[in-house]
């Protein structure tokens, strides 16, 4: 079972058909129980960082999904998700995240006017280290984003994979099991992204 | 890199995929979920879908049409036609679709562009212009002007300045599809399209004109969008989504050719 995280930030379909296309039940819940009790946890998020973590905190989820981890939970962030599990977004004046990774998400600042923001389409990904959500997935190959802000790690281990953007090579998949946290769209990402999700189904972090 | 999108568009009328200039022609192409289909499984970037119906008939869009598009597919689609409310635009994104496309009912109301935004993200929000070619510069300093209803009513609306006021609002992303070219199958239109491009800061996508892959090279390779429609040339089986994305490798132009 894939418990998906609904927090109020953005739409959850894409994130469910994507699972069902895999043949995967899935739940979609912001209750704190359900997800004490999840097997496998999707953190998705569209939107912005700000409002994101005011509703998280105001649903009480932000320890719930550290305990998940602790417990070695197997946790995929996707795009926001991504972000707000680190210390601190630049957006929204700057909004403390949940801090299960160290490191700071940024706003492009593109020099170019014709690296437009948000950063959106299919740019590939460069492996840093392997990962068995990579399995199956050549590397560089192209995942799609829609994203103004990025990640930046503070601990280098943490950086599974990077991409090329606007004169920033920037984390693209970032995590320390059992948390892998993407700035990509699997569940928009085609073939390859079917493939990502099905290692995460498959996967047991050790 | 970040690859140039290629972006196959379906007019649809009465659920069947229907071609030539909106409002005027109705030729069946056939069903828009297998064609779709299709093209996902050759290798598009992403889909849009334009409601022709919902748009001429100011009738919902067909919601089991975007829901089967999105068990059909795995890659982003966005949905025009008709959209006018809030609730229209959640209806649709609920069904599957990750973009909604505004046109001549943001013309009439601005304001749905702010509250899309607000509500939904920018990501989910595509401002669709029709801009025609225009002599008289002193009101139309950007050389078009916009229309809307398929082309047939004149707005008064500068082309660059409603792109701008567009993207202040909130819009994610611009679509240019230029009256001129449009069903011409001879290229886009480059002077128009290279002038939105690089006066916005959100992406832009090329539309109208677009008949031989050679016609792509030259839209990004000189217009610097972002991403290209194209309807006729590949519904008619002229070209190919892998023929085409072969040909603009050979030229140089980043595209995504695995999948």
């Amino acid at each position: 079972m894939i418990t998906i995280v609904d927090y109020r930030a953005g739409n959850l379909t894409s994130v469910r058909l994507a699972f069902e296309t895999l043949g995967e039940p899935v739940e979609i819940t912001g209750s704190a129980d359900r997800i004490r009790a999840a097997e496998r946890i999707v953190f998705p998020g569209v939107g912005a960082a700000g409002s994101a973590m005011r509703t998280l905190r105001e649903m009480g989820l932000t320890d719930v999904l550290r305990s998940a981890l602790a417990r070695g939970v197997p946790f995929l962030g996707i795009c926001l998700g991504t972000q707000i599990v680190f210390e601190r977004s630049e957006e929204d004046g700057g909004v403390d995240g949940i801090g299960l990774l160290r490191g700071t998400v940024r706003l492009f600042r593109s020099q170019d006017r014709f690296d437009k923001v948000p950063h959106m389409g299919w740019n590939s990904v460069a492996y840093r280290r392997p990962h068995p959500l990579f399995d199956g997935i050549a590397d560089g190959s192209e995942f799609y984003f829609v994203h103004s802000y990025y990640p930046d790690p503070a601990e280098p281990e943490t950086v599974l994979g990077v991409t090329n953007y606007a004169g920033t090579a920037f984390a693209s998949v970032v995590g320390r099991d059992p948390l892998v946290a993407t700035q990509f769209h699997p569940e928009k990402s085609g073939r390859i992204g079917l493939t990502f999700l099905q290692n995460f189904v498959n996967w047991h972090p050790g | 890199m970040l690859t140039k999108r290629i972006i196959p568009c379906l007019d649809i009328r009465n659920r069947k995929v229907t071609k030539g200039v909106r409002f005027r022609d109705n030729v069946d192409l056939g069903d828009p979920v297998e064609m779709a289909e299709q093209y996902y499984r050759d290798g598009c970037d992403e889909l849009v879908f334009y409601d022709i119906t919902a748009s001429a008939e100011r009738r919902p869009i067909d919601i089991e049409m975007v829901r089967a598009v999105a068990h059909a597919v795995r890659i982003p689609f966005a949905v025009g036609g008709g959209i006018s409310t809030l609730a229209d635009m959640s209806r649709v994104l609920l069904a599957g679709a990750e973009k909604i496309s505004v046109n001549s009912l943001a013309v009439q109301n601005p304001a749905i562009i702010a509250d899309g935004a607000a509500a939904f993200g920018s990501q989910c929000i595509v401002l669709g212009m029709d801009p025609v070619r225009v002599p008289d510069r002193q009101r139309f300093p950007s050389g078009y002007e916009i229309t809307v209803r398929g082309f047939r009513e004149r707005t008064g609306l500068d082309a660059l300045a409603w792109a701008r006021r567009a993207q202040d609002l909130g819009a994610g992303e611009i679509v240019v599809n230029s009256v001129d070219a449009d069903g011409t199958r001879q290229g886009f239109e480059i002077r128009l399209t290279r002038m939105i491009a690089e006066n916005v800061r959100v992406p832009v996508v090329a539309s109208g004109g677009a008949g031989q892959p050679q016609h792509l090279v030259e839209v990004f390779r000189d217009a610097r969008a972002d991403a290209a429609i194209v309807a006729g040339m590949i519904h008619t089986g002229a070209c190919t989504i892998p023929g085409i994305k072969t040909e603009l490798a050979a030229a140089g132009i980043p595209v995504r050719q695995t999948w």
